[in-house]
């Protein structure tokens, strides 16, 4: 049970509280060019995750101290709105925002061709409306799409996924009440063409098979993902 | 993903565009060359943009939906005054950097401090791009045939990408546009569109361009341009 509580969160049949399989990924759904003054956007929902991602440049970065000479800087703002979540979140930024946006734009640069636009800045807006649990994930996916949608150069674009451990059962893509209940949780983002890993957290204590477990609902989720993006940008939901 | 779906083989002639996302596979590098939008990575061509995939004899392009502009020489751009100092002004001609317009360059001289009587912030011109150094910062001119300072008509935005389909084939789409409104239309290569005429024609230009751009959009998504 984890210890916290009396929370069950799956029965006796593997059923979790959402009625998925512990396999199972959250309805996800993708639109582009949500925000018609971007260059490029994006918006995610995922489960009742609802993300909006916009894009910006590449554009002259300011203050100049922040220009690379051989590369652009990816300035990312990760944000969640005060009414995202039951209990009212204080506007701005904090210390968990902070570190969102860095890990964020870590894991972003690691497929944008920055080299492209020396001395620019390529921004990112990410806007959590909605949170249920995974909005770092759901954010860097839909920052993914929404820099594709902008035309910003990409060696492949970064699926976001978390799974994790709930009454000792390792589950994939974890909904709010498993990510409060349960121990540990493992968030991957994956280059799902090459399979590459780009980032990697873990939060609580897993044992290697728990691990290698999770790490393969993540891969098998990114492929499923990856398909939604695919077809939001080909699609096309302007 | 696309490459799944067969675009692995080499191809002889010109085949049907095929829409791709990036970090698509397009197919074997040792057979297939690299175009623009193209990437080799670890033997295997990569997609870096969302477009429309083409293979010209073997070579393997993508013409992406959206793009930022990057200046090149002799570009012939519209952009808008965002500043000045005493002898250069700053223009915004929608790349990532602005372009500076010395004053030796510009439409004419002027006395110590009198920079904004002859080109105003917030002033269009039609200028052309001079040089671009490996900082991508540029330099334009307006000393040539044609380029001036607009006073009058309409600037409208359309996708740089976009011009290709505003223009046609050996310059048909524009010279029916002009043909039909009546009106000047001058495009940029930065995706600027100048339309000067009287003002049913430049609406009427206008509305074209909206249509034209429309349908096009609708081609693109449909896989079928």
């Amino acid at each position: 049970m984890g210890g916290y509580g009396d929370v069950q969160c799956i029965d006796e049949n593997g059923i979790r509280l959402d009625g998925r399989t512990k396999d199972e990924v959250r309805p996800v759904h993708i639109e582009t060019g949500v925000v018609p003054v971007a260059d490029g956007s994006a918006r995610m929902t995922w489960g009742l995750n609802d993300v909006i991602a916009a894009v910006y440049g590449p554009m002259e970065a300011h203050p100049r101290k922040i220009q690379r000479q051989d590369r652009a800087v990816l300035d990312v703002r990760y944000n969640m709105a005060p009414f995202s979540t039951t209990d009212r979140i204080r506007p701005g930024f904090n210390r968990r925002s902070r570190e969102i946006s860095k890990v964020t734009a870590e894991a972003l640069e690691s497929v944008v061709l920055t080299e492209l636009y020396p001395r620019s800045k390529i921004r990112v807006e990410i806007e959590i409306i909605c949170a249920e649990a995974g909005t770092r994930c759901a954010g860097i996916t839909a920052a993914s799409v929404a820099l594709a949608h902008a035309g910003i150069p990409m060696t492949d674009m970064v699926v976001s996924v978390a799974s994790g451990k709930v009454h000792d059962i390792v589950v994939c893509d974890l909904n709010k009440e498993e990510d409060n209940y349960g121990e540990a949780d493992l968030p991957m983002g994956i280059l799902p063409n090459t399979g590459e890993l780009v980032f990697l957290q873990m939060d609580g204590d897993l044992s290697p098979e728990q691990f290698q477990e999770a790490w393969d609902y993540n891969m098998v989720a990114a492929k499923v993902i990856h398909e939604e993006m695919v077809r939001a940008l080909k699609g096309g939901d302007e | 993903m696309s490459g799944d779906k067969g675009a692995g083989g080499p191809r002889g002639s010109r085949q049907a565009p095929l829409l791709v996302a990036p970090g698509d596979d397009l197919g074997d590098s040792g057979e297939l060359e690299a175009g623009h939008g193209v990437l080799a990575i670890n033997g295997r061509l990569r997609a870096l943009k969302q477009g429309r995939m083409s293979n010209r004899d073997g070579t393997v392009s993508i013409e992406p939906r959206r793009t930022a502009y990057v200046p090149r020489p002799s570009d012939l751009v519209i952009g808008y005054i965002e500043g000045c100092t005493s002898n250069i002004w700053f223009i915004d001609i929608g790349a990532p950097f602005n372009a500076i317009l010395p004053m030796s360059l510009g439409p004419s001289k002027a006395e110590f401090g009198g920079i904004r009587k002859i080109l105003d912030i917030g002033d269009a011109i039609l200028c052309r791009v001079q040089e671009v150094d490996e900082n991508h910062s540029s330099v334009v001119t307006m000393k040539g045939m044609g380029l001036r300072a607009i006073r009058a008509g309409s600037v409208e935005d359309i996708d740089p990408h976009l011009l290709g389909r505003l223009i046609g084939r050996g310059g048909n789409n524009l010279r029916q546009l002009k043909e039909d409104t009546e009106c000047r239309v001058v495009a940029g290569d930065n995706g600027r569109v100048w339309l000067d005429g009287d003002l049913s024609g430049i609406i009427d230009a206008r509305d074209r361009l909206n249509a034209l751009l429309t349908e096009a959009k609708v081609e693109e998504y449909r896989g079928d341009a």
